[in-house]
């Protein structure tokens, strides 16, 4: 094994958690402490994307751009990354953050719909950016058919394809197999984005470092979607045992998440029951926060309106769906003899 | 009137452009479909259409130009062919009912503002998404004042073409665009989501508004069952999958109430399959903007003549 890249998203994923809540002066400090403890891209962005904002997810606080030029500002060493999803953010958004610094731009899919990404990431290859391509909830299709969407990427541009698990539902073997079948297919870089939700964030980023990937995700704390993605700083430990350290302070990037993230954190992710559910029925990890919101008013229990949006085949940012289906099963229930 | 009917064409012999003609053939109303025009001569659309006994030609435009018999003409090509079909639309005096993105003339939605493109040669139909939502944001304006609206389209990946999908950046702009003009919302927002489900889902939309002040919640909702009965007209399909909701929600411009209205289209199946609600509607719409204005030519060749 090689030593991989590490991005930190939680300033991007962990916007989930924090329900879009960061503020300039939290990512004045997560950059900083990041930055020095030697991580060398750091993502910062809506939990859904640029143009996240929204009532489907949920407002930002601060204005994902402000934050950016934030990051961008404090950043010594490390590059700033965005996240992009075509049919929420445009082309506009692209522009408008790369004039706010951004430097490599992540362009997120459904893993089965990979070319309604090409003008994104021809815009953002014309601006000479890094460009990675996202292919979410990729445990939904088999190995073979996601080399052949990840080939569409690397055909429109992408320096870098992902592996993403945004439902949290693989295990080590899904994940191994996958990255391996990209590996074998494409000629740019592999990457695996892990989620916590059955308890293996940080052994399936392993499994996908043994297949081979070239970059991989963290968040300090596991700060994320769901039951949060694999924790910075125990990656970084993990590296540094395995002998392929990239370059990370493990000790720094442990008080970074102890004294600077631990503290802002509303709660602190991890499989409860509703985020197992999430894992176990795959499905996409932001629902977690708006489940249990929407369980509380229509009185069903989370689970059962996160398993039945499984058998629904719902896909990455479908929130809408959860009052759809809390509204079915409430009328069932009341229907139902007692 | 009688019997009398206004000659129509359909520019277009793909999916939507057939199934246009069989909604044409199905309710002619005022219309006569006199001819599909295509440009591939070995399309099933134009096979189709011979079958049926309309005239079908792999000519496009030409064929179009060839008969001045024909007044309204349905361009169901691509936006950028439709650039060059509106000005030769125009010089010959047809109207056209523009179903691209091209937008050479103003968007219409048939409850909504048809009645004020009436004298429009080009009229536009915007997108899918648009055609589903902007009726029920302008079903909230007309009762109280939307400061903001956002819908999310959902709709089967087998039901977004490639015209769809290297475009997909246009659909957020043209439908949040016409949330605003057309819906009534003071500021709009537009989201598209493809569904690879299998089998495939039909075509869904969240229609999320924030009133600007106090508003009676009774009235908004007849208002919106109101509007649901009447897209229903023409786009049998249409209907709210629940009443609507109110509840109260943190946004930009502190704590709102916001009203959410869940609503799933399931097209007619004329020719495109029933779970491709967001291409019937389009079709449908087509159909019913033929028809205002096919009736409105026969009103008015009553009084010339």
């Amino acid at each position: 094994m090689k030593a991989p890249r590490l991005t930190d998203t939680t300033l991007r994923d962990g916007s989930h958690a924090m329900a879009h809540t960061f503020t300039r002066q939290h990512v004045r400090e997560i950059v900083t402490a990041l930055d020095r403890a030697g991580v060398p891209v750091i993502e910062v962005t809506h939990g859904d994307g640029l143009a996240g904002s929204s009532l489907q997810y949920g407002f930002s606080r601060v204005p994902d751009l402000d934050l950016i030029a934030e990051a961008r500002e404090v950043a010594e060493r490390a590059r700033i990354a965005a996240l992009l999803l075509p049919g929420i953010g445009t082309r506009r958004e692209l522009k408008a953050a790369v004039e706010r610094g951004v430097q490599v731009l992540r362009i997120a899919t459904q893993c089965t719909e990979a070319d309604i990404s090409e003008e994104h990431f021809k815009m953002a290859k014309d601006m000479g950016l890094e460009t990675v391509g996202f292919l979410m909830m990729s445990h939904m299709r088999s190995p073979e058919f996601l080399a052949e969407q990840a080939s569409l990427m690397e055909s429109y541009g992408a320096d870098c394809v992902y592996v993403v698990d945004s439902a949290g539902a693989m295990l080590p073997h899904d994940a191994a197999a996958r990255v391996q079948a990209l590996k074998a297919t494409l000629r740019v870089q592999v990457g695996f984005h892990a989620h916590n939700n059955l308890g293996l964030g940080i052994g399936n980023t392993l499994a996908a470092l043994e297949a081979g990937a070239d970059q991989i995700d963290g968040c300090l704390r596991g700060l994320g979607a769901g039951a949060g993605n694999a924790a910075t700083e125990v990656l970084a430990a993990v590296l540094d045992r395995l002998g392929i350290n990239p370059g990370l302070d493990v000790l720094a990037l442990m008080d970074a998440a102890e004294y600077v993230v631990a503290p802002i954190m509303p709660f602190q992710p991890f499989p409860d029951r509703d985020a197992i559910t999430i894992g176990y029925a795959g499905v996409y990890s932001t629902f977690l926060l708006h489940a249990k919101r929407i369980g509380e008013q229509t009185g069903v229990d989370p689970r059962a309106i996160l398993i039945e949006l499984g058998r629904r085949q719902a896909v990455a940012g479908q929130e809408d769906w959860i009052l759809d289906v809390a509204l079915d099963l409430a009328r069932k229930q009341k229907h139902a003899p007692a | 009137m009688g019997d009398e009917t206004i000659k129509v064409a359909i520019l277009g012999s793909g999916n939507i452009g057939t199934d246009l003609m069989y909604k044409l053939l199905d309710r002619p109303g005022s219309m006569e479909l006199a001819l599909l025009a295509g440009i591939d001569p070995h399309s099933e659309g134009l096979a189709r259409a011979r079958d049926l006994g309309v005239e079908a030609s792999a000519q496009g435009i030409d064929a179009v130009l060839e008969r001045p018999d024909i007044q309204i003409v349905f361009d169901a090509t691509s936006a950028k062919a439709h650039v060059r079909h509106a000005r030769l639309l125009r010089e010959t005096g047809r109207i056209a009912i523009d179903l691209t993105p091209a937008a050479r003339g103003p968007y219409v939605v048939p409850p909504v503002n048809l009645e004020q493109h009436l004298d429009a040669l080009n009229v536009n139909l915007i997108t899918c998404g648009g055609q589903a939502t902007i009726p029920l944001v302008y079903a909230v304006s007309r009762v109280t004042p939307v400061h903001y609206a956002e819908i999310v389209s959902t709709v089967a990946s087998r039901s977004a073409g490639p015209g769809t999908r290297q475009n997909i950046d246009e659909f957020t702009f043209t439908t949040a665009h016409g949330l605003e003009v057309i819906g009534g919302a003071h500021q709009g927002k537009a989201i598209i989501i493809l569904n690879p489900a299998e089998p495939p889902i039909l075509m869904r939309n969240t229609v999320y508004a924030i009133p600007a002040g106090d508003f009676d919640e009774t009235q908004v909702h007849d208002s919106i069952e109101a509007m649901v009965a009447e897209v229903q007209q023409y786009v049998p399909g249409y209907r709210l999958k629940n009443p609507p909701v109110f509840d109260i929600r943190e946004t930009p411009w502190g704590r709102k109430p916001v009203v959410t209205v869940l609503l799933e289209v399931e097209g007619a199946g004329h020719f495109l399959p029933t779970y491709a609600g967001n291409l019937d509607i389009m079709t449908a719409s087509a159909r019913r903007v033929g028809e205002v204005f096919a009736r409105r030519l026969l009103s008015r060749q009553e009084v010339y003549v």
